[in-house]
């Protein structure tokens, strides 16, 4: 049985890869039909092998290590293409198979008509593929290969629409800023090398108890860094929001449920070398923090939907932080899961939405649509009372215990971070539903007149989402701390240090959180439902804070001038110098030759051919006068004679006097 | 006294020598041959060589230049106005100067050489004619009768050169 | 007494008259007059030098000369004949069928 276990681990990255190859290479020659079935088909087989693997796991209990190629084995170092599947991978490979196929299915009615609708599905296969991997990998450098996989495949979709000039730009931007954090990964992944002469993650972490905590703290934190630019939280999340400009899709899949949340994931699988660092764990946790209250300001007065979803997305990923932080990785996880969820329900029925109203993403322009697409509006519906935090549906147990533990283990500030976060959270998320769905109609004539209802390919995924947004919560972490989950992860990420909490004040907790939920929902309700008019005069009287948080704090011309702008000059400066001195010398080179040429050429003509010629004429010249000797006139040769004569008495006159 | 006599002899017979070369009538310049030929056998004589005074006189002057004075009667040549040749300066440089330097030579060196058996005693005693009867017949014989071949030769061929051709003959010439 | 060096000047000088006379006169017989006059210096050479030297040889010799002098003169003068029939003229510069 664990023969078969092994061969469908190997099998799960296999299936994408295959889809990528045959759209990518061949995808031209066959339907678009053909095209998505292979798509979707091959991560619903890659889910499948998943169930296989998830069934014999939660059976056995065991960790499969499975090698699936020797690369490199050489002295000190060996490398191999290899999977670790445990609890935790098994987690991850569920949401990343399980969430990933419900959205290849919904891209299918999504992107139906597009030019580019081969291409798009190799990507998203693609980065099916690099995810896999990354979950997968029983190394630092399977995770990293991974890693860089999904960073590209974020660059190629985000820049899916190439042509627009906004969209390319915000694809670098996502590459670039990933980059600056790749960067402190690859730092720690030096380190841990350094320190235990191997990548494997057993056997590091089987010695990781031999670091000190200094060099703990340093590795912790570059992989922090690296966490920090792949989950884009303070200060390498500006690339989340522009990412927006992708297919919904996309942004469903990479910028929700699975690629940023690798970072999480990453810090979890490393909670051996956390743990012996409670520095690091607590910048850990405070970055978390701040990036939730941080994003949550910023997406309270943003106009576009996606872009709120966005600022959304890097609030909750500060959450699942702020869980790592304190220890709480279960937590962490779990609310991975349920966001997973949620936001990919909320991004697809945003995309619903703007499929409706041909291409309107503006939810100033939107209002009174709760009649006209009624299931998009239901299903949205539950997404934002889920995120809201609202029991009993899946965001409020997840977020209630990251909440929870903070308090019980006296991480206040965390705590009170956090519950403003979820208020802010509430807030936006009703306020945008009401804004879109409710009130009188803001949309323009054209686009009024063409409202419709999603196809089922697009419903139906929102349907098993919506689901699980409902009941999730439920099954995986129900009782807090004590739920199904906690119990499948305790191999892997340890119980958090339990307290002996009393059911009291797990109850108040649990109603405080409820209750910040219905605050933000009152609050929500109240401006824009209400009394919108209310909305405009605050932002009125408070239209510094208005403007700047409208602004995202200028964050991003910030950087524009403090790193952007100098980056270009110097570049200038390079190009510059490339330009003006190295071709110089080049062209100075060529120069030389030029004239070495010209110089030859001189001299051959003026020296060389002088010299011949003047041999020529010598030559023409004594035959000229040397024919006059044969002038046929006897006196001339007379005269001849006798010069010869003399010559020869002065020649014999010499040898006499020698 | 006989230095007077030597340098007459040698002053007209340079200069007789001069004009032969250059003067333009042809049978003048044979006029000076003559004189030339004459002043050289005085010559002779001062040199104890009077049987080459009197050939000289008889065969060269009276002879050979009669014979070149028919030949110029015959030829009936007129007065060329140009007798030099076009470009006689040109010959006329190095000889002149291959002269001076022969002159230079000749007035330098010592002349010197073995001393034969005829000391002028011995031939002023028996007459320069004896004497040369005396070596030609004993020592030279083989020369004179190859000079008399020679001669004999010389006849014919003039003979055969200058004869006037027959009309059959007009062909080979 | 006469040096003998004061015949081979002689001597000396009536040869390059003669030898300038062949190289410059146009007329045929004039350069055959101009050998005969190197001939004669030849002569007065070789009587100077016998009579100074005290043997007979060189008179002998000097005979022989003038004897052989005459033979060329009279083949020379026929040649003449033979060319004055052909071309009127006897001038040496006309006397070119040598010419390349």
């Amino acid at each position: 049985m664990s023969d078969l276990t092994d061969l469908l681990i190997k099998l799960i990255p296999i299936f994408p890869l295959l889809a990528v190859i045959s759209n990518g290479l061949l995808g031209s020659r066959y339907s678009h039909d053909v095209a998505h079935r292979l798509a979707w088909g091959s991560v619903g087989l890659s889910f499948l092998c998943t169930i296989g693997v998830f069934t014999d796991i939660l059976r056995t209990g065991a960790v499969h290590e499975v090698i699936a190629y020797q690369w490199i084995f050489g002295g000190d170092l060996t490398i191999n293409l290899a999977y670790l599947v445990d609890p935790l991978t098994c987690v991850m490979l569920l949401v990343v198979t399980g969430v990933g196929f419900l959205i290849h299915v919904y891209s299918v009615g999504y992107m139906h008509g597009e030019a580019g609708f081969t291409r798009f599905f190799t990507y998203m296969n693609l980065f099916m593929v690099s995810m896999l991997l990354l979950v997968m990998g029983n190394n630092y450098v399977v995770l990293f290969i991974g890693w860089e996989g999904v960073g590209l495949c974020s660059y190629l979709l985000i820049g899916y629409y190439y042509e627009k000039v906004s969209a390319a730009k915000a694809a670098t931007k996502a590459f670039v800023v990933n980059r600056i954090g790749d960067a402190g990964f690859l730092l720690a992944i030096f380190l841990v090398f350094v320190n235990f002469k191997t990548l494997d993650y057993t056997k590091v972490f089987a010695q990781a108890s031999q670091l000190s905590p200094e060099m703990a703290t340093a590795i912790a934190l570059c992989l922090l860094v690296g966490a920090i630019g792949k989950s884009a939280q303070l200060p390498l999340y500006t690339w989340l929001p522009d990412a927006m400009e992708g297919p919904t899709p996309v942004s469903a899949l990479i910028h929700a449920a699975t690629m940023v949340t690798a970072g999480v994931y990453m810090i979890v699988r490393n909670h051996a070398i956390f743990d012996l660092s409670p520095t690091a764990m607590g910048v850990v946790g405070l970055v978390g923090g701040c990036t939730a209250l941080f994003a949550a300001t910023i997406g309270l007065v943003q106009t576009d939907i996606k872009r709120v979803l966005a600022y959304s997305t890097v609030s909750q990923l500060g959450y699942m932080f702020l869980g790592c932080g304190i220890g709480a990785y279960t937590a962490a996880i779990f609310h991975l899961m349920t966001h997973a969820f949620f936001k990919a329900l909320l991004f697809l029925s945003a995309g619903s939405v703007i499929h409706a109203l041909s291409g309107e993403q503006d939810i100033r322009k939107m209002g009174g649509l709760s009649k006209k697409i009624p299931w998009t509006y239901r299903l949205f519906l539950i997404g934002t009372i889920a995120i809201a935090g609202l029991p009993p549906l899946a965001g409020f147990w997840s977020k209630d215990e990251i909440m929870a533990h903070a308090f019980t283990h006296h991480h206040y500030l965390l705590y009170v971070m956090a519950a403003i976060g979820a208020l802010l959270t509430s807030f936006y998320m009703f306020r945008v539903t009401y804004l879109t769905f409710y009130g009188s109609s803001r949309m323009d004539h054209h686009t009024e007149a063409h409202v419709h209802e999603s196809p089922m390919v697009m419903i139906g995924p929102l349907m098993a989402l919506s689901f699980l947004s409902l009941v999730g919560g439920l099954v995986l972490g129900f009782p807090p701390e004590h739920g199904w989950l906690h119990k499948f992860l305790e191999p892997v990420a340890g119980i958090a240090s339990e307290h002996a909490v009393s059911a009291g004040l797990v109850f108040l907790l649990m109603g405080a959180a409820t209750a910040i939920a219905l605050i933000g929902w009152g609050l929500a309700h109240f401006l824009y439902s209400v009394s919108p008019a209310t909305a405009d005069g605050w932002a009125a009287k408070f239209s510094g804070v208005y403007t700047t948080l409208l602004n995202k704090y200028y964050v991003d011309e910030l950087y524009d001038f403090m790193v952007v702008e100098p980056l270009k000059r110097w570049g200038e400066m390079l190009d510059w110098f490339d330009r003006t001195v190295v071709d110089g010398i080049v062209r100075g080179v060529g120069q030389m030759a030029d004239w070495g040429s010209a110089g030859s050429t001189w001299v051959e003509k003026h020296v060389i051919y002088a010299g011949l010629n003047v041999i020529g004429y010598g030559n023409h010249l004594a035959a000229r006068e040397g024919r006059k000797m044969q002038s046929g006139m006897v006196h001339h040769y007379a005269a001849i004679i006798v010069a010869g004569l003399f010559l020869l008495a002065l020649v014999v006159q010499l040898v006499i006097q020698m | 006294m006989v230095a007077v006599f030597f340098a007459y002899f040698a002053l007209v017979s340079i200069v007789a020598g001069v004009l032969t070369v250059a003067l333009k009538n042809p049978v003048h310049c044979g006029l000076a041959l003559l004189a030339l030929l004459l002043h050289v056998s005085g010559l002779f004589v001062l040199l104890n060589a009077e049987f080459l005074w009197a050939v000289q006189v008889i065969v060269y002057a009276g002879a050979i230049l009669v014979l070149y004075l028919f030949v110029l009667m015959l030829l009936n040549l007129k007065t060329d106005e140009r007798y030099l040749h076009p470009s006689y300066l040109y010959f006329l440089g190095p000889a002149v100067l291959g002269a001076l330097y022969v002159l230079l030579l000749l007035l330098q060196s010592p002349y010197g050489g073995a001393k034969g058996d005829a000391p002028v005693v011995a031939v002023l005693q028996d007459g320069d004619t004896h004497a040369v009867g005396i070596k030609m017949f004993s020592d030279y014989i083989l020369q004179f009768e190859i000079v008399g071949v020679f001669l004999l030769g010389a006849i014919i061929g003039a003979i055969v050169l200058a004869k006037t051709p027959k009309p059959m003959d007009a062909g080979k010439d | 007494m006469i040096p003998l060096s004061a015949y081979v000047a002689v001597s000396a000088v009536l040869f390059i008259t003669g030898l300038l006379g062949v190289l410059i006169r146009r007329n045929f017989i004039i350069v055959l007059m101009s050998v005969e006059i190197m001939l004669n210096a030849a002569n007065i050479n070789l009587v100077a030098f016998s009579h100074y030297l005290e043997s007979m040889a060189g008179q002998l010799v000097a005979l022989f000369v003038i004897a052989i002098a005459a033979g060329e003169a009279a083949v020379g003068l026929a040649i003449i004949i033979v060319v004055f029939r052909g071309k009127i003229s006897t001038n040496v510069d006309e006397m070119n069928l040598l010419k390349w």
